[in-house]
């Protein structure tokens, strides 16, 4: 009986013990969450954060020198040197990208972004840096589809969180499988070992896995959607914004992003964004 | 500041995530510990072929990491042709990774029985089978129970990593929201509530069956 009444008074003992970390946790992240990097800080510090993708193809990558490489980390590079500071390269996944933002562990982030309405709740964007559209990929030549209906009982691969697979969300009709994985990588592993016979993605990294080779390469049976990407910049830094668009304009205007598109897309630049 | 009212219009997705995580811990354990006894019992006193195979078997599964065992099993297999669903691959691999553990703490509950024990039932007129059934491997099984406990337990948290292979569980569910509302401190916390009731749960009802089960020794070794 007391032996009972100690073990029940110890394990109360436990329980407000976790509800006091909870609340220290929960108080850190406020204050973290409170004080964003703006260009002065940035400038002073000397060293411009970027969160870049590793598992991206042609936007980031590692190289065969175990270097990041890519469009994204090209784009980070141009504007560290414009702004004058040194470059740190953050990498992170496509799910976790904006909250990398979102609690000060990187001051923009250049992972082939697109914009959303939600995601412009959470952070703010730049002007638009790269070209992109995603659509729905066959593993087997088969013909285009007319729209979103095809899709009906299809089991599609995408990667969570990425915009194509909150579009495919919405469009797909209800009798469509969609598996959401963790990253891009497990994503395209899925469809190559045949685990999905239809994959989510976007138009560059269909292209490199086309060019990789193997049985299974993807074919273009729906364009879900024309969508540039953009860099985020965390919500209100208006100089940051400022001076991150100035440079994207100044970059599509002297031919830097042009070169850039035509090393890693191996074409220029469409017309639609020449003209932003 | 927090805001966990962002999290209500997904309570139906967490729902669907824990009872996913529910029943493919309810099915690998009941599995595990079933296919667990007769190889415990095999490794120790079956043909030395059998016995040597299942010795390979168990440390295979307990010198690899969980993750590459999943992701051999649901990337790597389909090279042989052999293409199964994602739950499939995830209670497959969840099944395997509970068995190899729990044969091991159940031979250490047999082996710990002192073989005097088993020589006074078989002197006393019981039968192998019931010598074996009531003087060796109950005690034995209440001997390692509580380990039994947290290894299931255990299962339980690791299945969170099948999210990985798309199976729609909690942490699936928590990632899944995370990547709509961008709410990554109350969307985890909110799982990791759900983890914690879970694992409490779970030993309570562990904790239940295991008084029925072997109530009658208490006092005795538990």
């Amino acid at each position: 009986m007391i032996r009972n009444l100690l073990q029940r008074s110890s394990r109360l003992a436990v329980v407000r013990r976790w509800c006091a970390s909870l609340a220290c946790a929960a108080l850190a992240f406020s204050v973290v969450q409170a004080n964003a990097a703006d260009l002065a800080t940035i400038e002073q510090r000397g060293v411009l954060r970027v969160a870049v993708p590793q598992d991206y193809p042609p936007f980031g990558s590692i190289g065969a020198d175990l270097e990041p490489q890519g469009y994204d980390i090209d784009t980070a590079r141009y504007l560290a040197e414009q702004i004058g500071v040194e470059l740190e390269l953050v990498p992170v996944t496509s799910a976790n990208r904006i909250p990398y933002l979102t609690s000060d562990r990187a001051d923009l982030v250049i992972s082939s972004l697109g914009k959303t309405p939600e995601r412009e709740q959470a952070i703010d964007f730049s002007s638009a840096y790269a070209p992109f559209f995603y659509g729905v990929f066959s593993a087997t030549e088969e013909p285009e589809m007319s729209g979103p209906e095809a899709l009906a009982g299809k089991t599609i691969g995408a990667t969570r969180g990425a915009l194509e697979e909150i579009k495919l969300t919405e469009v797909a009709p209800s009798s469509t499988t969609l598996r959401r994985y963790e990253d891009n990588a497990t994503t395209l592993s899925a469809f190559t070992s045949g685990q999905v016979d239809y994959v989510a993605t976007g138009s560059p990294v269909a292209a490199a896995l086309a060019t990789r080779g193997g049985a299974r390469t993807p074919h273009l049976v729906l364009t879900l959607q024309d969508s540039p990407c953009y860099i985020g910049i965390s919500k209100g830094n208006q100089a940051l914004k400022e001076k991150v668009d100035s440079l994207i304009a100044a970059g599509l205007a002297d031919g830097t992003f042009d070169a850039m598109s035509e090393r890693w897309f191996g074409m220029p630049l469409p017309e639609s964004m020449r003209s932003l | 500041m927090l805001d966990f009212l962002s999290l209500l219009p997904y309570w139906q997705v967490f729902v669907e995530g824990i009872v996913t995580t529910l029943w493919v811990t309810v099915v690998a354990t009941l599995l595990g510990l079933a296919i667990a006894v007769p190889f415990a019992w095999l490794r120790l006193e079956g043909p030395r072929l059998l016995s040597a195979l299942i010795g390979i078997y168990v440390e295979l599964i307990r010198n690899t990491p969980f993750i590459v065992q999943l992701f051999f099993i649901y990337f790597g297999l389909p090279a042989l042709d052999l293409r199964l669903s994602a739950t499939s691959c995830a209670l497959i691999a969840m099944t395997l990774n509970l068995t190899a553990y729990a044969t091991e703490i159940i031979r250490a509950g047999i082996q710990a029985v002192p073989k005097g024990q088993r020589e006074a039932a078989r002197v006393l007129g019981m039968s192998p089978l019931q010598s074996y059934r009531h003087v060796v491997l109950v005690p034995a099984l209440s001997r390692i129970y509580p380990a039994l406990t947290s290894q299931c337990i255990i299962v339980m948290l690791g299945s969170a990593v099948i999210s990985q292979i798309s199976v729609e569980e909690l942490t699936y569910a928590a990632n899944f929201i995370q990547s709509r509302n961008f709410r990554s401190f109350e969307t985890y916390i909110v799982a990791t509530l759900c983890y914690l009731g879970i694992a409490i749960a779970m030993r309570q009802s562990f904790e239940y069956i295991g008084r029925r089960l072997f109530g009658f020794l208490q006092g005795e070794q538990r």
